[in-house]
């Protein structure tokens, strides 16, 4: 209730503000309707913002995208999402996990049913993996290796960067979905976030600090991995035994054109997926010809099944379950997340 | 121009005080208002400006804070993470405020009072820390003080690393505060106290300082300011490990990630609230030593 009062003050303010620029403004809208392409604003998270490119190029090639072109938005998923919530205007939106337009249904501006299609509303998909120093010094293959004592892990923050919150989870099923209590499992993350030497603010951030020299091992997600030895870093990556699948759904705005609607079910087409596929996200479809990828460590092979792969759904029961379960801040009537508690325990121990 | 000048008194000298004798000047002047027309506008612009900008926003910021009670600020500072992520974030801008009073105002009186090849690019150098992206001004520190430095000092991912980072974005401030003061700074007067026996010191202490210390506080209080809403240089180089290196601001990230407007509102209002004190209290020291002086 509050914040909308408050978000009502801002955009008075800002309608003020407005107000004393609309006279200068007035020549710019004049542009759109020509040839009948409309022009689709897509929403997304920073890292769709390479791999989007062919798949635009692709999409303006076919009969329903003819004409039609781009605008594009790309950013931390949650403040992308946010950012939407406060006004801004888009079209398509695609986040790296499902919270982020769970909060734009709950505004009204995704409509409620956007999961019925055939990938439940899931657009890209990839898997969580450890990122190693070139060679694998320390062999490291599983999740029990990165417990042992001297291993320096780098992850990003789980508390500022939503994404992030794959690599704990990833860590969590990896003791519950073998059958482990729930103590079991705390006390694997507790060893596992002693062993976190940085918490950088996000996925991109983290593969910095480590491709800079930092750390044993970075916990991050396939395409992330692929992409970094893409443009040359000195690393190699490891596709755990037992892993989580990433899901990066995808939907449209309650008033977003038919060609938007288009561009969505482009996004899942084989031929879409192939491009994405070249970007290092594992296919949501079958039948996807993904031929050889580039930067992944067998490229004729470049996605290779894990023996076991958990879902968020089957292992978590959904985002909306487990986001606060996990993560709540503790503040203001939400929960004590899960993590968030062992964060504090295990900081604090660091700390004596 | 004199002429028209001394006409100008001689005409005027004859009126009362009160009364200036040009007319133009009376029928403008509202009655119980100093401010002429132009200025009056020219307040009006800056407060509009200034509200949009600043008061609006901010408001909102301490009334959604508001809106949960004062209950809310304790509860969200019983938060032991909070809370160390508040102490931090004071101490160690503190601590950087007080390396750019002794450093900053060094740095000037260097470039002011010394001459050496070189100083004009160092002078434009200074700069640079205001104009890095600070991410950036990150990556860089993570370079060079990380584990493959180059230096072989490994500040990485410790506290230390959270001084250097503050120490680094906060650094033109009282450099750019201090350096026009020190240039106006009259050399006779220094040396009309050497003349009379001061020594080097007592000169520096009673002569230069004072005048100095109005621009020293306002810098602190810039720098002050600066250092505890940090986040892009933090972001990489910091860690971000609870208890140990994570900052007000990475606190606020976590609390909007989770939804949590309010909490991140009333976390942001302390330390408006820090923010505040200090530049009162930098502004008294500074009043209190300007009036001695």
């Amino acid at each position: 209730m509050t914040t909308t009062k408050s978000a009502a003050v801002v955009s008075l303010a800002l309608t003020a503000m407005l107000g004393l620029t609309a006279c200068a403004n007035t020549s710019g809208d004049s542009g759109s309707g020509d040839g009948g392409g409309e022009t689709i604003s897509v929403n997304a998270f920073s890292v769709m913002e390479a791999a989007n490119e062919p798949v635009f190029t692709d999409f303006e090639a076919t009969p329903e995208g003819e004409g039609d072109t781009f605008e594009t938005s790309y950013g931390a998923s949650g403040d992308q999402s946010r950012a939407v919530e406060a006004g801004a205007d888009a079209d398509v939106v695609h986040y790296s996990l499902e919270t982020d337009i769970t909060r734009l249904v709950d505004d009204g501006l995704v409509a409620k049913d956007w999961k019925d299609n055939a990938t439940d509303g899931i657009a890209t998909s990839s898997v969580v993996v450890f990122v190693v120093r070139k060679g694998n010094p320390d062999n490291i293959s599983t999740w029990d290796d990165l417990i042992k004592p001297g291993v320096d892990i780098i992850t990003p923050n789980p508390g500022s960067s939503g994404s992030a919150r794959w690599n704990i989870l990833a860590a969590w099923a990896h003791i519950s979905g073998a059958g482990g209590s729930e103590a079991d499992a705390k006390d694997f993350l507790t060893s596992l976030l002693g062993n976190t030497i940085a918490l950088p603010g996000s996925g991109r951030e983290a593969t910095t600090a480590f491709t800079d020299g930092s750390g044993d091992v970075l916990l991050s997600y396939e395409n992330e991995a692929i992409l970094a030895k893409q443009s040359g870093a000195d690393v190699d990556y490891v596709v755990p035994p037992d892993t989580l699948l990433i899901q990066n759904p995808a939907a449209v705005t309650e008033d977003a054109s038919a060609d938007a609607q288009d561009f969505l079910d482009f996004m899942t087409t084989p031929e879409a997926q192939a491009d994405y596929a070249q970007s290092g996200f594992r296919p949501v479809v079958d039948g996807v010809d993904v031929g050889e990828v580039d930067g992944a460590n067998d490229p004729s092979d470049p996605f290779p099944a894990p023996d076991t792969l958990y879902t968020i759904d089957d292992e978590f029961g959904g985002w909306g379950e487990a986001a606060d379960k996990y993560f709540g801040d503790g503040e203001d009537g939400n929960p004590l997340g899960i993590i968030t508690e062992l964060q504090q325990t295990t900081g604090k121990e660091g700390e004596e | 121009m004199s002429n028209a000048l001394l006409d100008e008194a001689g005409t005027s000298a004859p009126a009362p005080p009160t009364n200036p004798s040009r007319v133009r000047r009376r029928r403008r002047a509202t009655p119980r208002s100093t401010l002429t027309r132009g200025a009056g506008l020219g307040l009006g612009i800056a407060l509009l400006w200034f509200s949009l900008l600043v008061l609006i926003p901010l408001a909102t910021v301490v009334g959604v804070a508001a809106s949960g009670g004062v209950g809310r600020f304790f509860s969200v500072l019983a938060n032991d993470q909070t809370w160390a992520a508040v102490t931090l974030t004071v101490t160690q801008a503190a601590l950087v405020t007080l390396i750019n009073v002794v450093m900053g105002t060094v740095i000037a009186w260097v470039l002011v009072r010394d001459h050496f090849p070189g100083k004009a690019l160092l002078n434009v150098v200074i700069d640079v820390p205001f104009a890095l992206p600070t991410i950036v001004a990150g990556l860089v520190l993570l370079t060079l003080y990380g584990p493959n430095s180059p230096l072989g000092l490994q500040l990485a991912f410790t506290p230390s690393a959270v001084t250097l980072a503050l120490a680094f974005v906060t650094l033109p401030f009282i450099v750019r505060t201090v350096q026009p003061v020190l240039e106006e700074l009259d050399h006779d007067v220094e040396e009309a106290a050497a003349s009379l026996g001061a020594s080097r010191g007592v000169i520096v202490r009673r002569v230069i300082l004072p005048s100095l210390t109005p621009a020293i506080a306002a810098g602190a209080a810039l720098s002050f300011a600066r250092a505890i809403s940090e986040y892009g240089s933090l972001v990489l180089l910091s860690g971000n490990r609870p208890f140990q290196t994570e900052v007000v601001s990475v606190r606020v990230l976590t609390f909007i990630e989770n939804g949590n407007t309010a909490s991140a509102a009333a976390v942001a209002t302390v330390m408006l609230v820090v923010a505040l004190l200090v530049i009162v209290a930098l502004d008294l020291v500074q009043r209190r030593v300007s009036r001695r002086g």
